[in-house]
Parts: structure tokens; C-alpha cells; sequence
């Protein structure tokens, strides 16, 4: 045990499964651009698409999902130094007191959460038709930046515009932020859409998201955590590696491989299926994120 | 007098001819239009039928809130206002189906809308 790392350990525990390993070199050394904060091991968990407040024939179990998946993360043998939340928190409504109540609603389930350090983040559903206002309400800023260990962390808002824009505002913004990272500065960035085309065809896509892997494709350790699509997924563009998450709702079928993006049906032989969360491993050793990813299991 | 007549032919008869041709041209390149009404969740019609080279301009209203008409395959995309009529020129296409779909969040079920455009 003594020479085994914490992802053997969660490989022989059969926590989860090690799917992905995306190199992030220069997560081992302070390089130029990491200030003063020494890299060290941490790890954090990614959790998406909850769509509090959906209800079919997809989930039965639709509010229950949810609190399994916190009472899953909090049993976790290791607690994760923040949790983020990529988009869709709520199922989207016309009614915006409706809005703010599932809102409300979802704050007081991850409220059960063990680890308070919790960075959400909007999807449409929970920004496209008010622009974000009760998203902020409850949650704060829908754009940010933060660093943690040796880390920098930026969230961006690509929901906000119901056309699935990130503006050239907030492009601007990002450019500002990403002149004060050295080119070899760790960078992970969380968003809620995927920034490349995945399938435009089912609004998979953000329209101006080449514009920001332009601005991300200097730098040379940059990795982009989102939600979107339901299901795990892996993609480079170039040198950055796009991870999807799992979704904690209902799964949505792989890329492209039929006409309509509708859910996939609840299998009551297997309920639950293709629901999770993800937990990121930042390795100093390794330098490396291993993901693993863990499913939502019935009570 | 015979001679000026004669040039004058000779620059007459293919001016004329190109005119011609031109004016059949810019009958036949007349883009067919094809109107399409929107509102929450629905385009009507979902299937458009067209025929391949056929220039085609659409026209897209609606009376609900703002959506947009989306054709990636065919690189083509316009914003939908309520109140107004937007046109959208395809050029010529090739045969095959191309999906189309609203591309501005509108709301629950906004994922069901879409539709193809089938050119034979």
C-alpha cells in the first residue's frame, strides 16, 4: 500500500473505473506562471446536469437521483477539495418564480454536501431565458477564475446568450486573464457546452467556441471540463482535451447516432444507468488528471 | 450605308443573343421561395422537399418569441423575430438531407425542434 498511489487504490477498491488520463505536464513543476503556489495533489469532483425539477417517464425516480448522488459523493473515502458543478442545475421553465424555486430547491439538496467549497455553474436551462438573473441570484458571477494549488481555474459562460455565445466580452475577458498565465501555466477550464463542434446539429456546440480554443491553444497544459450532452466523453482539439460529463437525470445517446437527441429510456433492470459523477485527480507525480468515474446507484 | 448596316448586325446579333440567354438565365436561377412558420416547438413544415440545384430563398415567421432556423450541414443559419419576416438564401444544393434546427434556447422542448430538408 505504501507504494501504491490513490488512483491503484481506487482501481483495486472498485470505486470506479480509470478511463482517461489527460497529461497535464507542468502540473509536476512550479513552472513560470504558477506564482507562488507549489502544484500539489488534490482532487475534485465534477457533477452536471441534474435538472432539478424535470419530470417522465426518463427518471421515475427524477427527485431522488440527486440526494443519492450527494450521499455517493460524501461517502467518497477521500473528500474532494471542491466540487463544481457544470451546468443545468434546473430543468428550464417559463415561470421564473417556478425558476427561482428549483433553484432554490437544488441549493438545499447539494446543501448536504460534506465539502462546502462548491463552484457552480449555469446551463441553458438554468440561464438561456433570463440571461442568467436567477442564476446570479443564487449562485453568484456565471464567469470566473479562480487557483487552486498551483491550478488556475476558469469558468466560462456560454449559456447566458440563448444563442450559445460567449460573446466577445467575455472573449476579451478570457484573453486578459490567459496574458497573466505563463505558456505552460496548468490551465483547466470549466464550461457548461461543449466549445467544440460535437454535433451542431444538436445544438451540441457553441457558436463561438473556436474563438476561445483559439485564445486557449497557446498555452500548453489546458484542459476543459463540461456537461452538455449527458454521457462521458473525450475529444482533442489539438493539445486540449475536452472531457463531458455524465448527467444526473437521463442519459442522452451518443453523438450522432440517431436522428433525435431524446432521452434514453429508464431500464428498470438497471435503473440509474449511465448516471454519475466524476472525480479529477491532479497528480503531482503523475503529472496527469485521471479521471474516474463513478455511478449513482439505488438506495 | 450597307457597310454601317452590316456592322451594326454584326454587334447586334450577339448582343442580342446574350441578352437572351442572360434573361433565361435569370428566369431559371429565380430562387423558389419556401416559406416556414414558427413557433414553440414546432417548424412547419419539419420535412422540406426540394430539388438539387434548385435555388431556394426561405422565409421564416413567427408570432412567438425569438428562435432561429439552423442548417449546419449547409453552413446557413438565421436569427427568427416575432412580427417579422426573415429571409434566408440557400444556394443551389446537392442531393442528400440536411437536418435543420432552432439554434436560440427557447425553452422546454426546444431540443425537439427540428427538421430536414430532403433534396432529391
Amino acid at each position: 500500500m505504501k507504494d501504491m498511489d490513490r488512483r491503484d487504490f481506487l482501481r483495486l477498491a472498485g470505486l470506479g473505473g480509470v478511463v482517461f488520463a489527460s497529461t497535464l505536464a507542468g502540473c509536476a513543476t512550479r513552472g513560470p506562471g504558477m506564482g507562488a503556489n507549489a502544484t500539489e495533489d488534490f482532487h475534485f469532483v465534477q457533477l452536471s446536469d441534474s435538472h432539478w425539477g424535470f419530470e417522465g417517464p426518463p427518471n421515475p425516480d427524477a427527485k431522488g437521483t440527486l440526494p443519492k448522488a450527494v450521499a455517493a459523493v460524501n461517502a467518497l473515502r477521500e473528500q474532494p477539495d471542491f466540487i463544481v458543478f457544470t451546468g443545468d442545475l434546473t430543468h428550464t421553465t417559463d415561470d421564473a418564480r417556478e425558476r427561482r424555486a428549483r433553484l432554490a430547491a437544488f441549493r438545499d439538496v447539494v446543501a448536504g454536501l460534506k465539502v462546502r467549497n462548491i463552484r457552480f455553474m449555469p446551463g441553458e436551462h438554468d440561464a438561456s431565458l433570463d440571461n442568467g438573473e436567477a442564476f446570479r441570484e443564487f449562485f453568484g458571477p456565471t464567469r470566473y477564475t479562480f487557483d487552486h494549488k498551483g491550478v488556475h481555474f476558469i469558468a466560462l459562460d456560454n449559456v447566458s446568450d440563448p444563442a450559445a455565445r460567449i460573446g466577445d466580452e467575455q472573449l476579451a475577458w478570457l484573453a486578459a486573464d490567459l496574458a497573466t498565465q505563463a505558456p505552460d501555466a496548468p490551465i483547466v477550464v470549466m464550461t457548461h457546452r461543449p466549445l467544440f463542434d460535437l454535433v451542431p446539429k444538436w445544438d451540441w456546440t457553441t457558436r463561438d467556441g473556436a474563438k476561445a480554443i483559439e485564445l486557449l491553444m497557446p498555452h500548453r497544459n489546458v484542459t476543459v471540463f463540461y456537461g452538455h450532452i449527458h454521457q462521458e466523453h473525450h475529444h482533442m482539439t489539438g493539445h486540449i482535451a475536452h472531457h463531458a460529463a455524465k448527467g444526473l437525470m437521463f442519459p442522452l445517446p451518443a453523438p450522432g447516432s440517431q436522428p433525435n437527441r431524446t432521452p434514453l429510456p429508464w431500464d428498470p433492470s438497471q435503473p440509474y444507468r449511465g448516471l454519475g459523477f466524476r472525480e479529477v485527480d491532479a497528480e503531482r507525480r503523475g503529472a496527469e488528471f485521471a479521471l474516474t468515474e463513478f455511478p449513482v446507484k439505488g438506495a | 450605308m450597307v457597310r454601317f448596316d452590316r456592322r451594326r448586325w454584326l454587334f447586334a446579333v450577339p448582343a442580342l443573343a446574350c441578352g437572351a440567354l442572360l434573361g433565361v438565365r435569370a428566369v431559371a436561377q429565380s430562387p423558389r421561395v419556401v416559406q416556414v412558420r414558427v413557433r414553440r416547438f414546432v417548424f412547419t413544415p419539419q420535412v422540406i422537399q426540394l430539388k438539387k440545384g434548385e435555388p431556394v430563398v426561405f422565409e421564416l415567421s413567427t408570432d412567438d418569441v425569438f428562435m432561429g432556423f439552423s442548417v449546419p450541414d449547409l453552413d446557413i443559419r438565421s436569427d427568427i423575430v416575432p412580427g417579422k419576416v426573415s429571409r434566408l438564401e440557400l444556394p443551389p444544393p446537392k442531393a442528400g438531407t440536411y437536418e435543420f434546427l432552432c439554434d436560440i434556447f427557447c425553452g422546454s422542448g426546444h431540443e425537439s425542434m427540428q427538421g430536414k430538408i430532403v433534396v432529391t
